[in-house]
């Protein structure tokens, strides 16, 4: 193309970087992990609905539970790790960090979003509200504006080397705060334990089950979203080749 | 260690020097926490008898949103002007100039504090020991100041700055908030057995000093 001729060598060659490391086997393990969650998420499916007993308080509203609890933790599994792969790529200053951790920002801004409104779900029969503010309720919606801040930030600064150090200082900081967020909340409205070990068997087994689905689900996605954040920004590289 | 601090100073009253002569800052913060308490008194209509819980709330929040007000005022003055770009071409550690853009802040709120509190105790008819109250608005406000220089700072490079700051913030100081809250609600009408908030500021106020001072490099590099 005649055009790139006008272009540095270093920039020809950033883009050529953009678009070589293309790792053959990405799409072998995301076929796997997609057919472990399909397959998962059949067996969650008949678990949460035939397997696992009802409840003898909460009746059926109860199988809400399993799914939330597993978004509610994917959700916070991923912030943990937007807070450890931000602070890697602050160190190795290498952007390929930096798109694991919007990755990991989109997909867990979007299981949180779902555990929160599963928990109104489940609130609403058993607790007979929508919403309680109750210490982990008050400090996952928290977390949960934490991220769509970070997200607002990310977007608005573009993708730039600035916006990838600003957006990791931002999730660093919002881990340390996460913490003392929730120890404060959780003086602010008194104790509210909750009793997993008390579960029957099977209710255990069908929670362990869809945990591990959702697990293997998210890093399915965080996959997806990390090829979309590479395939985005070689299409601005080649945009600016272009344009010169 | 002293050319340290010397630097921190003359940064500090560059800023403190350009406010003197423009009082914009000061002027529609103080106006703007004023203004928030007497909206506030419409709100709740505070002739009721539980004023001890609904104040401490209102006075925090009108800091809050004054504390925003001038935030994103002061960093995207340093934007606007170019001044940001001529401070980091300088042969400045980057820890000086956060720090000296932290004091300015809370300089300013400071001042707005000062002004506002005697008008709140005033306004809402308060029986309140003040010389308790002081230290609890220093130690909330240098927690606000500080994660709220460090959101200036990132905001003020993306185009939306003052749609960002507050979101960027207000999760961020939640801690802080229901911490001060509390306290003051405690200096009002003395509550039993209240967790310890004031150690719980002061860690906050520590730990995020701490952080940030580390990471303002980041923010600012280019």
């Amino acid at each position: 193309m005649a055009l790139t001729d006008h272009t540095l060598p270093a920039e020809r060659k950033a883009a050529r970087v953009a678009g070589q490391e293309r790792d053959t086997k990405l799409p072998l393990v995301s076929l796997v992990l997609a057919g472990l969650s399909l397959i998962g998420g059949l067996i969650s499916a008949w678990m949460i609905f035939l397997y696992a007993p009802t409840d003898a308080l909460q009746k059926d509203p109860q199988r809400i539970f399993y799914l939330h609890l597993a978004c509610a933790w994917v959700g916070m599994l991923a912030f943990v790790l937007l807070a450890v792969t931000s602070i890697v790529a602050l160190i190795r200053r290498n952007e390929r960090w930096d798109w694991i951790s919007r990755a990991n920002a989109e997909v867990g801004a979007v299981f949180l979003t779902i555990a929160l409104v599963t928990g109104s779900l489940w609130g609403r029969p058993i607790w007979g509200a929508w919403w309680v503010w109750e210490p982990k309720l008050t400090a996952t919606l928290i977390m949960w504006f934490m991220y769509i801040g970070y997200l607002m930030l990310r977007s608005y600064m573009g993708r730039t080397l600035d916006s990838m150090r600003v957006g990791a200082v931002m999730a660093i900081l919002g881990a340390i705060d996460v913490p003392i967020i929730y120890l404060a909340v959780n003086w602010w409205r008194g104790q509210h334990p909750t009793q997993v070990s008390q579960l029957p068997p099977e209710m255990l087994l069908t929670m362990l089950v869809v945990l591990l689905t959702f697990t293997i689900f998210y890093v399915f996605l965080v996959m997806q979203v990390y090829q979309l954040q590479r395939l985005q920004t070689l299409a601005q590289r080649l945009r600016l080749l272009v344009m010169r | 260690m002293k050319q340290f601090f010397l630097q921190v100073f003359a940064i500090l009253w560059k800023d403190i020097r350009c406010e003197l002569r423009s009082k914009q800052t000061w002027f529609s913060m103080g106006m703007f926490a004023l203004l928030v308490l007497v909206i506030f008194n419409f709100v709740f209509d505070l002739r009721i008898d539980d004023k001890a819980t609904v104040a401490p709330g209102v006075l925090w929040v009108s800091f809050l949103f004054a504390s925003i007000l001038g935030l994103s005022r002061t960093m995207a003055m340093e934007q606007e002007q170019g001044s940001m770009d001529r401070l980091l071409l300088c042969p400045v550690d980057r820890r000086a100039i956060f720090l000296a853009k932290l004091l300015g802040n809370l300089l300013f709120i400071f001042v707005v504090e000062l002004v506002a509190l005697p008008v709140y105790i005033v306004l809402f008819n308060l029986h309140i020991f003040v010389g308790a109250l002081v230290p609890v608005v220093l130690l909330g406000t240098v927690g606000i100041a500080t994660i709220g220089t460090m959101c200036a700072a990132m905001a003020a490079t993306t185009r939306a700055r003052e749609l960002l700051l507050p979101l960027l913030v207000f999760p961020l100081v939640v801690p802080v908030m229901i911490g001060a809250v509390r306290l003051t609600e405690a200096l009002i009408a003395p509550l039993p057995n209240e967790p310890p908030w004031l150690g719980l500021i002061i860690a906050f106020d520590v730990i995020f000093l701490g952080v940030s001072t580390l990471a303002f490099q980041f923010i600012i590099e280019d």
